[in-house]
């Protein structure tokens, strides 16, 4: 506890005097050091390193360390939406509305549309059968040693891209926000991150989620208020208003009037996000169906007792993704309408100072001054750390708990010594992060994200559902069909322009759309039954013939592992 | 899977040949991939409509606000409301049956 509190007192002391360093050095002049942000951040940091210390005292068991030891549906609904709802979504989204309008709402319905999925198919079956990792469930009835391998390297890989695109958002992010040096700011995240993760375990985890959740949900309500407020409390108006707004910045442009109005318009509309009708569909597909292959999100029910706090869990974690996107769609708007002719918050081009992503920071200043700005910057860097924690947790899961544990001590590990490695682990994600993070930072990782929701989409999704649902997979089948799938997707990525284009500086992209998810999962749901269907081992003879009580075990929560149970 | 509890392989017979077990597990798979086809197909059919028609989603339907902003809302609130149908049902109708059946072949 004490080293616990040195670590505290270290991390704020170096955020103190580097940001002070930047006040004098007056380097970072266009984003001054924010005071009051920091002071916030700083506020928010005790109170969970308060919590990270509480929790480390009752982390004892393997179960604690990634359980937490149970929390009730309502709770782990908002730690879910805490966990996924990111700084990229909150700025991301927003900044889209403010330039192109409707645009942002199509992403945002994306990332929302995943959750019905896993709820009807996946949780109560998951909660019922496993007990840390998805990959418990994955590989309930098959051999430990080729499923487990297989969805431990598909954790690894999703988490991999997912925490770049996260580490790089978060340090650029703090950079603006605070006035902090980039390599500062990334150390700070990935050592906070670390803290939380390896004393206090799931239990920190979940909690730095939920206060970072209610956090998040009360600071935009705020800002919507604000923005009704200005306009009367009427959408209707907000809209009419942006439109206007929209079609003097056209007129601006030198456009004629007719053409200006259009422009106006337009952001009521589906705009250019959406090009080709396959890759809409293929990116739709991709956002849905990784969702419910996302390690770090699927971790999380093993924290509630049974399969009714599971799904309660999903209901609520929706209502507040889906309360916090609608919340999104307004901002934008908002931003539009109380930002657009400030020439403190815009440049003579229209551009949005600070950058691309800054257009919700604005806002907030716009409607409650320097302090309200602090309290949201401080809410952005609370998301992004929630974020990276519970993604680190999941990884460190999968190599302690799969590999370590369940392959190469074929599930005979001594618990504390699976505790050991799982802290391990936890400190060399950590650095792994902090150097991906620096490695990274002038590369454009705006698509790992969705590539990261593709390769669950591709993976570990349909060796899920196909494990779950069907009778004839086999170990076989579900260890090298999701590998295909996982192959498949990453593949066909690195053909898409994306890469081939913008990375390899190809002239033309060998697969032409944007996202592979409408090819990759039909092909590892055809490679799983295939290989299955083709399976004449033993093996295959047993795996088929634990279905049922697999099965049966699934649907009445029989032998249910209880989180708090030591 | 090492497991905690011994498996009770009689019980687990019992409610296997259970004819409420067979019922339970028809009826709530049967439901599942209901409600997952609905919102696999309103979701193609939503992003499809971006794709293939904008002009019908740009079509004010009062003041400002466009076709394509109130069928994002409905999305939006659809998506919330298809799981609460879900969960009602689940909560009232399949846990129900559920104890049912374990009261019957006994706890």
């Amino acid at each position: 506890m004490r080293s616990l509190g040195r670590a505290a007192a270290l991390i704020l002391l170096l955020g103190w005097a580097t940001g002070a360093d930047a006040a004098i050095g007056g380097a970072v002049a266009r984003q001054p050091t924010n005071w009051t942000a920091i002071a916030m951040f700083a506020g928010f940091v005790l109170l969970t390193l308060w919590i990270t210390g509480a929790a480390a005292r009752r982390t004892r068991s393997v179960s604690d360390f990634y359980t937490g030891g149970g929390i009730t549906g309502f709770q782990n609904g908002l730690a879910m939406a805490g966990d996924y709802c990111s700084a990229a979504s909150f700025l991301g989204i927003t900044s889209q509305i403010f330039n192109d309008g409707y645009d942002g709402l199509i992403y945002a319905i994306g990332f929302l549309v995943g959750w019905p999925i896993v709820l009807f198919l996946i949780a109560e079956k998951l909660r019922n059968l496993g007990r840390f990792t998805f990959a418990d469930v994955a590989s309930y009835r098959f051999l430990q040693g080729p499923v487990r391998s297989f969805s431990a390297a598909s954790t690894l890989f999703v988490v991999a891209f997912y925490l770049i695109a996260q580490m790089v958002g978060a340090g650029q992010l703090i950079q603006l926000l605070f006035g902090l040096p980039y390599l500062v700011a990334i150390t700070v995240v990935g050592g906070l991150m670390m803290v939380y993760v390896l004393f206090g375990g799931m239990r920190a985890t979940s909690w730095v989620q939920i206060i970072k959740a209610v956090l998040l949900l009360l600071g935009a309500t705020f800002l919507v208020l604000g923005v009704l407020a200005h306009v009367g409390f009427s959408l209707e108006a907000l809209f009419a208003r942006a439109v206007a707004v929209k079609t003097q910045v056209a007129l601006g442009t030198g456009l004629d009037p007719a053409e200006a109005a259009a422009r106006g318009r337009a952001i009521m509309g589906p705009g250019g996000f959406i090009k080709d009708p396959v890759s809409a569909l293929s990116f739709g597909f991709a956002l849905m169906l990784g969702t419910a292959g996302l390690p770090h999100i699927l971790m999380r029910f093993f924290t509630v007792p049974d399969a009714r706090e599971a799904r309660k869990s999903i209901l609520w974690a929706t209502t507040w993704i889906g309360y916090f996107y609608a919340l999104t769609f307004i901002l934008g708007f908002g931003a539009i309408v109380m930002i657009s002719f400030n020439p403190a918050y815009v440049d003579a081009s229209g551009a949005i100072r600070g950058g691309n992503n800054m257009a919700v920071m604005h806002l907030a200043h716009a409607i409650g001054g320097n302090l309200f700005l602090g309290f949201i910057s401080a809410v952005a860097f609370a998301t992004i750390l929630a974020v990276v924690a519970g993604l680190t947790l999941s990884a460190a899961s999968a190599i302690s708990h799969d590999v370590y544990a369940s392959v190469l001590h074929k599930g005979a590990a001594d618990p504390a010594r699976e505790l050991r490695v799982s802290r391990i682990t936890t400190i060399l994600l950590g650095i792994a992060a902090i150097v991906l993070g620096i490695v990274f930072e002038k590369q454009n990782v705006a698509f790992m994200v969705s590539l990261a929701f593709a390769l669950a989409a591709s993976g570990n999704f349909p060796v899920l559902v196909l494990s779950l649902l069907w009778s004839g997979c086999t170990t076989r089948g579900a260890a090298w069909g999701g590998t295909i799938g996982l192959v498949t997707a990453l593949g066909l990525t690195i053909l898409s322009p994306v890469i081939w284009v913008a990375v390899f500086g190809f002239e033309r992209a060998v697969f032409p759309y944007s996202s592979p998810a409408l090819f990759s999962v039909p092909i590892a749901f055809a490679a799983i039954w295939l290989l299955s269907v083709l399976d004449r081992s033993p093996r295959a003879a047993v795996d088929r013939a634990g279905y049922p009580a697999q099965r049966l075990r699934s649907e009445t929560g029989l032998g249910v592992h209880d989180p708090a149970a030591h | 899977m090492q497991s905690p509890d011994a498996p009770d392989t009689q019980r687990e017979a019992r409610i296997a040949a259970d004819p409420l077990y067979t019922a339970l597990v028809r009826d709530r798979q049967r439901f599942s991939w209901a409600l997952t086809a609905v919102t696999v197909i309103v979701y193609s059919a939503f992003i499809s409509l971006i794709a293939f028609d904008k002009p019908f989603m740009a079509r004010p339907l009062f003041g400002t606000i466009t076709i394509a902003v109130v069928l994002g809302a409905a999305m939006l609130v659809g998506t919330i409301a298809i799981c609460a149908v879900y969960v009602r049902r689940a909560n009232t109708d399949y846990d129900a049956r559920l104890a049912a059946l374990l009261d019957k072949v006994g706890r």
